[in-house]
């Protein structure tokens, strides 16, 4: 994979503060980047860094290989560099002359643009807003004459900043799925910066988690979700449980690693001794009734339910088994089950569904 | 009140049969004023853009003595014009004092600051990633303020009627570096003021209805094409 977008030692201040200190991050080309990370994480200025509109203090900016200096540069980079921010940010016009925009900027005659703005408009199935005036339009019809302004420029990268806040649901999921249609079909390299776990999972094939301006963790989406690598990481990706232990034993690939008095198997190879961190995500884990009787799973244990609150579609279960759990059940499943506060429950998961990191 | 109800008549009369005169004053006071909102939304809208747009040290003081300008007395500006350009003056190499020319350099000096507040506020007040949004599709920075400042024309065409306003109806200044010239410098509102002096109520009285109907026109006219843009 070759990388379109790398930052190398990039140091961004604001008011003479540091805000962005990136050791390293590389956006490969064709791919969809997710930048996460709680609020004042750094992901907007990252995101405005990558465009070439933040001039960065010291560092190295790459573009197709080529550094990234002067103003001059950066000016032509975002030539093929499109950014949609968090806000519509559409002019006080109609909606085919702020699709046009761009195209203007690059003197373009007026049959050219027509053509681009009509194949952008029908991409986004905006076709008939072609008239409408942008300050009559609805928060989703705004955001997808943005997304239309950005991509009807065909842009190599695009970077987009919280692209689905304040929408309503319905229309996020909609708007999210024709992005990562439009995405997949044009093979635009993509760079979001979302605060969503499930927005980054169903887009994003990499991930850089950010915190205080840094990047604490990249690699694919499917790998720091599963393999944070910092207490940090494991909790912002939704790892619920986290628990302090110590390996008892261990084997080439198998440790037992003794939490709160109980005794847990995991994969893995670290010393003896080692002060460890177990996580384990509650999707990861199972609820029955009863101990099961032929289970592949390593880890059984007798639990019992000491609250439960309703999700959206599922109930979430802290549950005490010597040491604390937290599961997810569905709605039916806990029903038929006939599982409340105060139930004793069997709870199992496998060796290989818990991620194992040393702790300092 | 009979002095006003004759004043009133005279002053119809003199409208309605487009006395000379009159027409002359008012076809001036239009250029002069005319001329000085023009310079001064040249001047205002880019230094007040250019305010708005950059960081620098010392930029609220800046903003503040803008704020400020926006108030400025005529009177002051009348006096310091003259005594730039009198004839010993440093700018006196120009020779116009009394002359039509000196009443829109103090004019412009007057609207500047009003148009230029007006636009800096303008600018601010647009959303302030929209600059570089703008930059992000690729325009220049020249491409970028131009459509900033298309973007805040409601507010510029506020900047326009309060710089015109603010110019047709003073006196202070105009009389000063104008001379009040019969048929030269002589305008509406130095006109209404000599008449006055003389005890001639009914010109005086035709002179400022037709600068309260001059004012009302263009305002109108402005108006109008502000609400237009406004309803698109």
């Amino acid at each position: 994979m070759t990388p379109i977008l790398t930052i190398q030692n990039l140091i961004v201040q604001r008011g003479g503060v540091i805000v962005l200190d990136v050791r390293e991050l590389n956006v490969e080309e064709s791919r969809i980047l997710a930048l996460i990370g709680p609020n004042g994480a750094g992901k907007s200025t990252l995101l405005l860094t990558l465009a070439g509109l933040l001039k960065p203090s010291r560092g190295i900016l790459r573009y197709k290989g080529r550094t990234i200096e002067t103003n001059a540069d950066r000016a032509d980079m975002r030539r093929s560099v499109s950014v949609v921010f968090q806000e519509p940010l559409l002019l006080n016009t109609s909606v085919e002359k702020n699709v046009a925009l761009g195209f203007k900027f690059r003197h373009l005659n007026n049959v050219e643009i027509k053509r681009n703005v009509d194949e952008a408009l029908n991409y986004f199935g905006i076709t008939a807003l072609a008239k409408r005036s942008a300050k009559t339009l609805s928060g989703g019809e705004a955001k997808r004459v943005s997304l239309a302004r950005a991509f009807a420029l065909k842009p190599q990268v695009i970077l987009l900043d919280e692209a689905f806040n304040s929408l309503d649901p319905p229309t996020r999921e909609t708007l999210m799925d024709d992005l990562r249609h439009i995405l997949e079909e044009t093979k635009i390299t993509a760079v979001m910066a979302l605060h969503d776990r499930e927005e980054t999972l169903r887009l994003a094939q990499d991930a850089a988690v950010m915190v205080d301006g840094k990047i604490v963790q990249s690699g694919t989406t499917a790998g720091i979700f599963n393999r944070p690598d910092s207490e940090f990481v494991a909790s912002f990706v939704g790892t619920e449980t986290i628990l302090e232990g110590t390996v008892k034993s261990g084997s080439a690939e198998m440790m037992e690693i003794a939490v709160a008095g109980e005794t847990i198997q995991a994969t893995g190879a670290f010393p003896v001794g080692q002060s460890v961190y177990c996580c384990i995500r509650p999707e990861n884990i199972t609820v029955s009734t009863d101990m099961p009787e032929k289970t592949s799973a390593r880890n059984v244990f007798e639990a019992k339910i000491s609250k439960i609150t309703r999700q959206a579609f599922f109930y979430k279960m802290f549950l005490d088994c010597g040491f604390p759990l937290v599961a997810y059940i569905t709605v039916s499943s806990c029903e038929d089950l006939g599982l409340c506060e105060g139930s004793v429950v069997a709870v199992s998961f496998k060796a290989t569904a818990i991620h194992v990191m040393r702790r300092e | 009140m009979e002095l006003i109800i004759q004043g009133i008549i005279k002053a119809f009369e003199l409208l309605i049969s487009f006395d000379p005169e009159v027409m002359s004053i008012t076809w001036l006071s239009l250029k002069i004023s005319g001329t000085a909102t023009f310079i001064s939304l040249f001047f205002g809208v880019s230094i007040g853009t250019a305010v708005a747009l950059t960081n620098f040290p010392g930029k609220r003081l800046v903003i503040s003595i803008i704020n400020t300008g926006m108030g400025l007395p005529p009177v002051v500006v009348g006096l310091f014009v003259t005594i730039l350009i009198w004839r010993n003056g440093p700018l006196g190499f120009l020779e116009i004092l009394y002359t039509p020319y000196a009443m829109i350099v103090a004019q412009a000096i007057i609207a500047t600051p009003i148009v230029m507040g007006i636009s800096l506020a303008s600018i601010q007040n647009l959303p302030p990633n929209l600059r570089l949004q703008i930059l992000s599709l690729g325009a220049s920075r020249m491409q970028m303020v131009w459509v900033l400042i298309k973007e805040s024309k409601l507010p510029l065409l506020a900047a326009v009627m309060a710089g015109f306003g603010g110019v047709i109806s003073e006196v202070g200044a105009s009389i000063m570096v104008g001379g009040n010239i019969k048929g030269y410098s002589r305008v509406l509102t130095t006109a209404t003021v000599m008449e006055t002096g003389k005890g001639n109520f009914d010109i005086a009285i035709a002179l400022g209805i037709i600068l309260l109907i001059l004012a009302f026109l263009v305002n109108l006219l402005l108006t109008h094409v502000q609400q237009r843009q406004h309803l698109r």
